[in-house]
């Protein structure tokens, strides 16, 4: 039985803002509560500014369909709302920050939540931080390291995912979060995510990735492939195998621009 | 943030701490300045033979030296001295303990957004409320040893020998046309001595404001770091907003002492109508360390830049500053390295933020002087532009009679980057929030060197001066 959607993405057509190139051409995505939904494609077909436009990247302008989280519009909100209505991307590039630190960006996201007048309690952040940093093997002074400035690629993806297991999002759209990390790095970000979502099962994610690899440790529920801005096809993690075996020359002779 | 709602709730626009508060001087010079203006100014002060002449001496300094035609822009601001009270003298007695302060001036420091940091150091401060101290108690372990924390005037009355030996030999009237000013009319400020080989673990405060309209503000400091002492002063000052443009302008002479320590802390927020215009110099002796550590907020023009003559072997000079220019706003900021002897260092940071209209200059001198051998030298100044109008430029100066000495000089400009903002609101921060952790984190390498009470207060008014950045 299928459950409710949590994202409905529905003829999704969006453009550079400046330049007006259209790159996104009817995407249709459905994913339901709890599911791990995995994208793959070419390089250059549309996987990144599918995610910023489902996060509200200002850089892009949807130009048709619609984006729903829980039913509610996602296009008609700023992307601190998105962010506060569930959202949360992880970067496939993260942008530095300096002279702020991880732990004190996260406060000021967590503090960000609230109401005006209510303040967050200290102890109880230090407390989820240090928890989410255990959950994902991580030194607790990492979390006193600029935000994405002078880390490694690998460190950065790992503060991505140290971001979302703090935030707790209902969605996570995760951009090549695999690539750049090690070994047993992929494995702590794996296990992480999966501890994540044993912790809240009702948590979906949308997946980015071009290796099969990371799908051997978080289990997809369903697999896209989206070459030249649409979702050319979807099926069982055996598509990853597939595409794994034989590469996008089929899909790319097909569907081209 | 509770914080800025308390701010919010004084019902304040544009400049947050700009209320005026009744306080009726018991003193108050008529506007412009002569020599009559400064008879009475020394006569009112019961003041020595020998300043008197020293401050008619000035006034004739200043009378003949052109207005500076580099840095900001001046042109208006004869006009503002002919409209300025030279000197005022709120009560006649300087208070000893906090309960004696007048209400309406204990208000005015509450209402000044730090009340509660306020309250806690009260037992150290020298606090400055129009031209003298009104209110100055000084910790009873700093007695013991010895150290002199005073106002101005009680520094001359009280150790006359003392306060000669050094007054105006750090920066004589001749320095400049607003030195030669303020030692014409100076007026309130502090005398600190600390004895030899005294560490003094808590910082000396001061907090002052301006707070009568068209009142110049002429604060004099001296302090005289003893061999071997280590030392913090920290100065901190708001000002409320008045129609017509208000003046300041400073001087602070440090005398260093061989092998002594002493940092200087300022943070100024100047209402955006007034003129800054400092002179701060530190004379640093034989293996001496001075640091300045300068945030300038506010004001229409700020001219300042703290500086270092490093006068004995092996001396070092630091000086950090932030300087922040909002809409319509100059801030023409940096810092002076003079090397003098040999293997002296120094170094200076300067960040600054412009936003909207407002322009951020950096100015500075690095002079090694012929026999300085081994001085090094390196300054780094960072501009954050925040808004396409906003502007900054880069003036250093630097010039070098010495082969055996390395200067190096960098200078980055940068903007707030799109994709940061984007980073940033994707994790829940509005586009305000955004900006300022970014400016927040901008700053972080020098508001790192601040206590922590100071630290809070600049990350609010940085917080406070970005809501008005979007849209
Ligand atoms: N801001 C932009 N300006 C111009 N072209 C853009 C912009 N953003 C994306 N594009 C173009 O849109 C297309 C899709 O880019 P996108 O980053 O979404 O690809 P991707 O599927 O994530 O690729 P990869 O696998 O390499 O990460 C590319 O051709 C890219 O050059
Ligand atoms: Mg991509």
């Amino acid at each position: 039985m299928k459950k409710s959607p949590i994202l409905a993405v529905r003829g999704l057509r969006a453009s550079v803002a400046e330049a007006g190139v259209e790159i996104l051409k009817g995407v249709e995505l459905e994913i339901g509560a709890g599911e791990i939904h995995a994208i793959m494609g070419p390089n250059g077909s549309g996987k990144s500014t599918l995610a910023k436009v489902i996060a509200g990247h200002p850089g892009y302008e949807a130009d048709g369909g619609h984006v729903r989280l829980r039913g509610e519009n996602l296009l008609d909100l700023e992307p601190d709302e998105r962010a506060q209505a569930g959202v949360f991307m992880a970067f496939q590039y993260p942008v530095e920050i300096p002279g702020v630190s991880i732990a004190n960006f996260l406060r000021s996201a967590l503090q960000a939540r609230l109401e005006d007048g209510e303040e967050l309690d200290l102890f109880d952040f230090q407390d989820l931080l240090t928890g989410c940093m255990g959950l994902l093997g991580m030194d607790p002074s990492f979390a006193q390291r600029a935000v994405n400035d002078g880390l490694s690629g690998g460190e950065k993806k790992q503060s991505e995912i140290l971001q979302m297991a703090v935030l707790k999002p209902a969605l996570a759209v995760l951009d090549e979060t695999d690539s750049g990390l090690d070994i047993d790095a992929l494995k702590v970000v794996a296990a992480g995510v999966n501890a994540l979502r044993e912790e809240n099962p009702e948590m979906s994610v949308l997946l980015i990735t071009h290796y099969q690899r990371i799908l051997d440790h978080v289990q997809p529920d369903a697999v896209h492939v989206m070459v030249n801005g649409r979702i050319v096809e979807s099926g069982g993690p055996e598509v990853a195998l597939e595409l794994e075996a034989q590469g996008y020359e089929e899909y790319r002779r097909t569907h081209a621009a | 943030m509770p914080t800025n709602e308390v701010i919010h709730g004084l019902g304040l626009d544009d400049y947050k701490f700009g209320f005026v508060t009744d306080s009726e001087p018991v003193f108050r010079a008529r506007p412009g300045l002569d020599a009559d203006i400064v008879r009475q100014i020394a006569a009112r002060k019961d003041e020595p033979e020998w300043m008197l002449k020293r401050r008619l001496r000035a006034l004739a300094i200043y009378e003949s030296k052109p207005m500076p035609k580099w840095g900001g822009d001046l042109s208006e601001l004869e006009e503002t001295l002919a409209q300025t009270y030279f000197y005022s003298k709120p009560h006649e007695q300087m208070e000893r303990s906090w309960e004696d302060v007048p209400e309406n001036i204990k208000l005015t420091f509450e209402r000044l957004g730090i009340p509660e940091a306020e309250r806690k150091i009260l037992a150290g401060v020298g606090a400055q409320y129009d031209s003298e101290m009104v209110y100055h108690s000084l910790k009873e372990e700093w007695e013991a040893k010895g150290v002199i924390f005073d106002s101005i005037e009680d520094g001359l009355r009280n150790h006359p020998e003392l306060f000669r030996r050094h007054f105006g030999t750090v920066i004589p009237a001749a320095d400049n046309k607003f030195a030669a000013l303020n030692s014409a009319v100076w007026s309130g400020g502090s005398f600190v001595y600390i004895p030899p080989g005294v560490h003094l673990e808590t910082p000396l405060q001061a907090y002052f404001r301006v707070n009568q309209e068209r009142l110049g503000q002429f604060e004099r400091t001296l302090i005289i770091a003893d061999e071997g002492s280590r030392a913090h002063y920290i100065e901190g000052c708001t000002a409320p907003v008045y129609s017509t443009d208000s003046f300041h302008s400073g001087v602070i002479e440090i005398v260093v002492n061989p092998r002594a320590y002493f940092r200087y802390t300022t943070i100024q927020n100047w209402s955006n109508n007034m003129y800054n215009l400092v002179t701060q110099r530190a004379l640093v002796h034989e293996g001496a360390h001075m640091e300045w550590l300068d945030g300038n907020l506010g004001s229409k023009l700020t001219m300042k830049y703290p500086s270092c003559y490093l006068m004995g072997e092996g001396a070092h000079g630091e000086i950090l500053s932030i300087a922040y220019a909002g809409d319509g706003q100059h801030q023409d900021t940096g810092g002076k390295v003079i090397h003098v002897a040999p293997r002296t260092t120094s170094s200076i940071v300067s960040k600054s933020i412009s936003k909207g209209t407002g322009r951020a200059s950096y100015r500075g001198l690095c002079k090694v002087y012929d026999g300085a051998e081994r001085a090094r030298s390196n300054v780094e100044c960072d501009a954050l532009l925040i808004n396409e109008t906003s502007r900054t430029d880069t003036f250093p100066y630097i010039e070098i009679d010495e082969r055996s000495a390395t200067v190096g000089h960098e200078a980055t400009v940068s903007k707030v980057g799109d994709e940061q903002l984007f980073y940033l609101m994707s994790r829940g921060l509005d586009e305000a929030e955004a900006m300022a952790l970014i400016v927040r984190g901008f700053i972080e390498p020098i508001a790192k060197e601040l206590p922590l009470e100071y630290a809070v207060e600049l990350n609010r008014l940085i917080e406070l001066e970005m809501e008005g950045s979007v849209g």
